[in-house]
């Protein structure tokens, strides 16, 4: 017998319709049904979510840590390519 | 018995029924396998005794005389408890009370349906409607763990197998119709245990089949509990569940 632990599983939860998937946290769990079924136990006890996505967390892929800076750094002082340069009309009111 | 008195023995029985089973399932909690099905198991727990508080309260509405939804489970004996054989079984382990939480899910499941569709009692027609979205996910819940630990490992299968013999002699008391629930049926309010049996039977097939397991063939059937004789176990579970209340009567948190 072999004394495998259940692979680990994100959980992704929509609060409301219109809003996007949240990443709320991870379990563990054998298979996607029983991930989902674990993620409603586990993180949809208090009304937190309509809507459960589950990934198994292997095939997240995430940036090098150590390429922080030459990633990132470079959007710091490049002001301009926020969409504040232009003055809105008034009755714009949900920019 | 009256109307009323019947009402009240019927709404016990439902009541006592998912008390119970809410008693031992709660005491899984901290122990469960993994983190995730402790919480699972738990918040079945929750459900049912959620559930059994909604129909104490009704009951105790009808009891009248001081009756209250603390009083009908915490300062009843053995003998006036109205709960099924099977759900004072204990845990011993996983499989055991996945068949058991299974074979009572069903049955819950298709009493509650019934209820909403039948019942003249516009009360319980309310409560059994709010229980059949609980009792569906339960039923979903326990079903795949049938499934998945019948048709698992050899040692998962056998000890299925193990679980399931052993407590098919508690089944057959579920659809033995006692006289409050021949007299709950004839009045409109309650349903007669033999209109489920056959849903039952089917839904319970179609998941040990599933699972690989074998359906056993005896029909012997332990009885009593709807009339209040209990295995030794429910003097057990009420002496830790009444502690509190019977050590510090009137306590309150």
């Amino acid at each position: 017998m072999t004394n495998k632990e259940w692979p680990l599983w994100e959980v992704f939860i929509r609060a409301k319709q219109g809003l996007n998937h949240k990443h709320v946290g991870s379990l563990h769990a054998a298979d996607y049904q029983m991930a989902i079924e674990n993620a409603r136990d586990v993180y949809t006890r208090r009304l937190e979510g309509v809507s459960i996505w589950v990934v198994e967390s292997k095939y997240i892929h995430a940036n090098e840590p150590s390429e922080q800076d030459a990633l990132f750094d470079p959007a710091s002082d490049k002001i301009y390519r926020h969409p504040t340069f232009y003055v809105l009309p008034e009755e714009l009111n949900h920019m | 018995m009256n109307q009323k008195e019947i009402l009240f023995d019927y709404i016990l029985h439902l009541a006592d029924n998912s008390m119970i089973i809410g008693q031992r399932n709660a005491e899984w909690c901290g122990h469960g396998p993994v983190l995730e099905q402790d919480i699972a198991l738990t918040n079945i727990s929750l459900d049912l005794i959620g559930e059994a508080r909604s129909l104490y309260q009704y009951a105790a509405e009808i009891k009248g005389g001081g009756a209250t939804e603390d009083s009908l489970p915490f300062l009843r004996d053995v003998l006036q408890y109205r709960n099924l054989l099977l759900v004072e079984q204990p845990n011993t382990d996983w499989a055991y009370t996945i068949v058991r939480q299974f074979f009572f899910d069903v049955y819950h499941y298709y009493l509650n349906k019934m209820l909403i569709e039948h019942s003249n009692d516009t009360r319980l027609k309310e409560i059994a409607s709010k229980t059949i979205k609980e009792a569906t996910y339960h039923l979903k819940w326990s079903s795949e763990w049938m499934i998945r630990l019948g048709d698992g490992t050899d040692i998962s299968k056998s000890k299925m197998q193990t679980a399931v013999e052993e407590l098919w002699d508690f089944t057959g008391e579920l659809f033995l119709e006692s006289a409050t629930e021949q007299a709950a049926a004839q009045a409109g309010f309650g349903i007669s245990p033999s209109s489920i049996e056959s849903y039952w039977r089917e839904k319970v097939a179609e998941i040990l089949e599933e699972a690989t397991l074998t359906i056993p063939e005896k029909g012997f059937a332990q009885k009593g509990g709807k009339t209040g004789i209990h295995s030794e176990h429910l003097g057990y579970i009420l002496a830790e569940m009444q502690f509190m209340q019977r050590a510090y009567p009137n306590l309150e948190w």
